[in-house]
């Protein structure tokens, strides 16, 4: 009797890619959820649009490369990539921003970035960072319309206007989106960051922007950190934590991420505490812990070896706090990304892992016994 | 070296990167002890069961052998020679399906078994210690002991070790899933194992003996424990269960925190390891007098009803074992049938038989059929069903796209980039591949085994393995063929100067000479001339043909060569005698006419042989009765046929029977003598030209007419 020849090994632990990324998805719900809580229904609206625009255009480029491929379809449709895609970059997305942007950000970053450079597993770029990088240079005006936080604003923003707002650009009620970004107090709000950047080039020291009712606790649920941005941020890191405890992600990068941070702002804030922000400011403002748990873990475009994943973290802080400080944008995440991301096949070569038997001396062995 | 025994006797082990924890599966045939299965029909024993080359047959077919006679000899060191495992008969020697991943056939032998189960003779060594080293290597030696952890290579040549030994670790660790072979045998015959390590440990003199067993076998523990206590040397290191611990580089790592240097030997470490399945083989036969014929062999899997070790017989055929443990087919019943050849070469064909794999899960192969046999290294035999192990029956892969999630590289034990190797071996990117350590990979499959987009990493790499030695083998071919074809340049090249050296020499020579004749004149030394000379003469010599002076015209024909006389003189007798008789006879004058022509061509018949023996004179052959008949009937024939070129053209002159006899005396003896004389110089022609060929025939001179 003949039997069914198979390839050694034979056993296998059965994960998955997809699973893989399911988890993930998991465990930026909390995130998201946080920043429902604080801003609203934009940030939901905006990754349905990206979700849907992601896995048509994935779909379509799918089915012009099968002619080459013998894959299932669906079965790289639904791997959770696309998905997971459009989630983060909904994330990123001002809450008001249009429709369209959503849309073009997410064919962009799937049919450009991911599927023209080869598809899962070849793209150098990360999707979602490099097309709201895309979407932030090229539409200036969307991208920083930021919406304050629900408890600031002054006009009622439910679901159906915020649905309004982002398809005609208009509320219900016939308000703009200016309008609904004055706060009470009449000022255009804009992210803590930004106010804090802005107000820095106008010459106040950091004591006096913080008096500013979005960084301190006299809303409720403050933490007198950055109103909303704070527990979002709180949010990422906990999924985050979780992520590593089921060994999803490697603990290396986020860890020196922050490291590196803390270490460039402490030393900032030391030289100069009026004209910088303190750490735990930075660390939970803007997108600093997304960052560091879900888009430099990435797999696909970060580095490979321990030693590179430390030294990507670290190379990503500092990135961001220059961009920060000097740079002209208030958010640094995005640009630091992208710049490590290109970074990493160097760092890759240079940070290899010593293989069994190479590199060893055969006499210290036989010497000392130990390695 | 201190450092390492103290952290031994402390039980801090080492620890080597990366590792998996499959689920070990073992509980299923731990519990039951080694069981002695019933004889099988027949064995197939292949000639050879490991590393190196294979033995010289000593038996044939239809030869009866008894339990543990030798089958072949080893005359080479690499040679292991195998050994009947029960009585029978040898009813074949042909190739058949063995033991190996590729499914292709090797010569083996086919033991017909009778049943007897009969012994030869054996010498029981009753005090081993009393044996020199080279006496217990040579018992090793004959009795064809290989490693019999997986690989295979030939334990005489492994304990046949010059420099200082360090260490001898003995590999107990058996960390693959599922196996329990060693277990079982440490459980029941610790004592034989430690004799055959005291026996090991008197060839190799170790500073230390380290037994590393994992553990998850207490029991085995325990007894190895129990029988060691005497010998101070022999140390059982318990390590933390982890695959691939039983890996030579790795066990190593772990005991003594040494790394292998990679492409080195154990051996140049001081380290020389061995399974306990070796260590028992080897005191079976340094004490017994036993040659390696069987082993323990764990038959595991949700396929079989009873799975357990079993004593196996090498060259018992997996039938026997499957049939031993109740195997069920889950495929039988189904609407798809069994194939009886190998699997289609189709695309994705369905799965229509289980698969059925010799060795652990993660390094075992699959077998081609039931036919294939047990050999000196296989360990298990794993017949999984579909809910145990639904990648070993998948018929298509599920690979996914590599997403760099580096899961891989933290478990691989030789600490390489297995996916940086899986891009480049998918590029067919040879250098980088050997810059990235290709080779350094012991194919255990724990890189495969967590890859979260199962791609079958270790196909790969066997891939590219091969492609790179196959290439590596053409370029050692093609520098062969190019020095060959250097050197052949050079020497045709040499050959050309050296003719044209030849050719110049020989144009100068020629030149001389032709510049001494132009201002000598024409002498008769030149060989043109003695040519036109030698026409000259033959044309007197036909005028004189009528007249019965034979000798004349021979004389005359004989200015060209003075030393063959005799010859000549020999001839013209024959040739009077010949003339005398047809005279005598009244031959009418045709005939004579004939005659001339034929004593023409007889004439330049002798010519010929002149010129024969002219060209002959350099090779003087003794004369021997055969080379004269030869040349006789050589002779004789070309006279034949120069006689039927005579009469062809005899007969397109006007037949003489018809014309007067005067005129034949007169008028016509004109005209016969140019006739005969055109007709004898085609003759002579054609003899010649066929002389020659006789007279490359057959080398030899016709200095035997010459009395």
């Amino acid at each position: 009797m003949a039997f069914w020849i198979a390839s050694s090994p034979h056993n296998h632990n059965q994960a998955e890619t997809s699973a893989l990324m399911k988890l993930v998805i998991y465990a930026l719900l909390p995130g998201v959820f946080a920043q429902w809580y604080f801003f609203g229904w934009g940030n939901l609206i905006h990754i349905s649009l990206a979700i849907t625009t992601a896995l048509t255009c994935e779909f379509i480029v799918l089915s012009l490369r099968s002619k080459s491929k013998t894959n299932n379809i669906s079965k790289q449709l639904f791997d959770g990539s696309a998905i997971l895609t459009a989630i983060l970059l909904g994330i990123c997305l001002p809450a008001i921003a249009p429709w369209w942007i959503s849309v073009i950000g997410a064919a962009f970053a799937i049919v450009v970035v991911k599927q023209l450079y080869g598809g899962l597993g070849h793209n150098p770029f990360n999707p979602a960072m490099a097309a709201y990088v895309m979407l932030l240079i090229s539409f200036p005006i969307q991208m920083t319309s930021w919406q304050p936080p629900l408890n600031l604003m002054n006009i009622d923003l439910g679901l159906s206007n915020t649905l309004a707002t982002i398809f005609t650009g208009f509320t219900s009620e016939g308000y703009s989106v200016e309008q609904l970004r004055t706060s009470i107090d009449g000022f255009t709000m804009a992210t803590p960051l930004d106010t804090l950047k802005t107000n820095l080039d106008l010459g106040f020291t950091t004591f006096e922007i913080l008096e500013s009712n979005i960084f301190t606790n006299s809303l409720p649920s403050g933490l007198g950190i950055a109103y909303g941005w704070e527990w979002i941020n709180i949010a990422f890191f906990s999924g985050g934590l979780v992520l590593i405890a089921k060994k999803a992600i490697a603990w290396q990068t986020p860890l020196s991420f922050i490291v590196s941070l803390l270490v460039c702002t402490f030393i900032a804030y030391s030289i100069s505490p009026d004209s910088s922000a303190s750490s735990l400011f930075h660390w939970l403002a803007g997108g600093s812990m997304l960052g560091a748990f879900f888009i430099l873990t990435d797999p696909v475009t970060g580095a490979t070896s321990v030693k590179g994943r430390l030294v990507i973290g670290a190379l990503a802080g500092l990135l961001v706090y220059l961009i920060r400080t000097f740079g002209g944008y208030p958010d640094g995440v995005a640009f630091a990304v992208l710049l490590c991301n290109m970074a990493a096949p160097l760092i890759d070569q240079y940070t290899r892992p010593r293989t069994y038997g190479h590199g060893i001396d055969n006499k210290a062995n036989k010497h000392t016994g130990a390695n | 070296m201190d450092s390492i025994i103290e952290r031994i006797n402390h039980n801090k082990f080492w620890h080597f990167h990366g590792g998996i924890h499959p689920p070990e599966q073992k509980a299923l045939t731990a519990s039951k002890p080694i069981k002695q299965l019933p004889l099988p029909k027949q064995l197939i024993i292949p000639l050879q069961q490991h590393i190196g080359r294979q033995g010289d047959l000593l038996v044939k077919v239809g030869v009866q052998v008894l339990k543990g006679q030798p089958l072949t000899q080893s005359s080479n060191p690499m040679a292991v020679p195998i050994h009947a495992p029960t009585s029978g008969i040898i009813s074949a020697i042909k190739k058949s399906v063995i033991a190996h991943p590729s499914g292709l056939s090797e010569l083996c032998i086919f033991l017909d078994v009778d049943g007897e189960d009969t012994w030869l003779t054996r010498k029981i060594c009753h005090d081993y210690t009393k044996l020199s080293q080279q006496d217990i290597i040579h018992k090793i030696a004959d009795a064809g002991i290989a490693g019999m952890g997986g690989a295979g290579f030939p334990t005489h040549i492994k304990v046949n070790a010059k420099p200082e030994i360090n260490f001898l670790i003995i590999n107990a660790a058996e960390c693959e899933p599922y196996i329990t072979a060693d277990d079982l045998l440490m459980r029941e015959h610790s004592d034989a194992i430690v004799d055959g390590i005291k026996i090991l440990a008197q060839v190799l003199n170790p500073a230390f003996i380290l037994i590393g067993i994992e553990d998850n076998k207490p029991q085995a523990i325990k007894a190895l424990q129990h029988a060691a206590k005497d010998v101070e040397k022999i140390k059982v290191c318990v390590l933390p269960t982890k695959y691939p611990t039983g890996g030579e580089k790795q066990l190593i790592k772990v005991l003594t925190g040494k790394e292998v240097k990679s492409g080195a030997l154990p051996i140049h470490s001081g380290i020389v390891m061995q399974n306990v399945a070796t260590c028992f083989a080897i005191s079976d036969a340094v004490i017994n007098d036993i040659p390696l014929i069987r082993r323990v062999v764990t038959l595991a899997g949700q396929a079989l009803s009873k799975p357990q070790n079993v004593w196996a017989l090498i060259g018992t055929p997996v039938s026997h074992l499957l049939e031993q443990t109740g195997f069920t087919n889950e495929y039988e019943n189904s609407a798809i049938t069994n194939t009886s050849i190998a699997n289609p070469p189709v695309a994705n064909p369905p799965v229509t038989s289980p698969p059925v794999i010799m060795g652990g899960p993660l390094m075992g192969f699959s077998i081609l059929n039931e036919q294939v046999p047990i050999v000196k290294t296989s360990n298990c035999i794993l017949a999984p069903s579909k809910a145990e192990m639904p990648s070993a029956f998948a018929d298509k892969s599920n690979e996914v796209e590599c997403i760099r999630c580096g899961q891989c590289a933290e478990v691989c034990p030789s600490q390489l980039l297995p996916q940086e190797l899986q891009w480049s071996a998918k590029a067919k990117d040879h250098q980088q591949l050997s810059k990235l350590n290709l080779f350094d990979c012991i194919d255990c499959g724990a890189c495969a085994y967590v890859c979260p987009s199962q791609i079958p990493l270790v196909q790969y790499y066997r891939i590219a393995k091969a492609e790179i030695r196959q290439q590596q083998q053409l370029d050692i071919k093609a520098e062969k063929a190019k020095a060959r074809f250097e050197a052949r340049k050079l020497r045709l090249e040499k050959e050309k100067i050296a003719r044209e050296e030849k050719h110049k020499k020989a144009a100068a020579a020629r030149k001389a000479m032709l510049d001494k004749k132009a201002a000598d004149g024409s002498s008769a030394s030149s060989a043109v001339a003695a040519a036109l000379a030698r026409v000259k003469a033959k044309k007197e010599a036909k005028e004189n043909a009528n007249k019965p002076q034979v000798e004349s015209t021979k004389s005359s024909d004989n200015n060209i060569s003075d030393d063959k006389s005799q010859v000549n003189a020999a001839i013209a007798r024959a040739k009077a005698k010949k003339l005398a008789k047809k005279t005598a006879n009244k031959l009418t004058e045709s005939e004579q006419a004939k005659e001339l022509a034929a004593n023409s061509t007889e004439t330049h018949e002798k010519v010929a042989e002149l010129a024969i023996t002219n060209k002959k004179t350099t090779t003087q052959d003794k004369s021997s009765q055969d080379k004269k008949a030869k040349i006789a009937a050589a002779v004789a024939k070309a006279k034949e046929k120069a006689k039927e070129k005579a009469n062809k053209t005899h007969e397109q002159t006007p037949p003489l029977s018809g014309v007067a006899k005067e005129e034949v005396n007169i008028s016509t003896k004109e005209k016969e003598d140019k006739k005969v004389r055109v007709a004898a110089a085609i003759a002579k022609a054609k003899a010649k030209a066929k002389t020659k060929k006789e007279q490359e025939k057959q080398p030899s001179p016709t200095d035997k007419e010459s009395t």
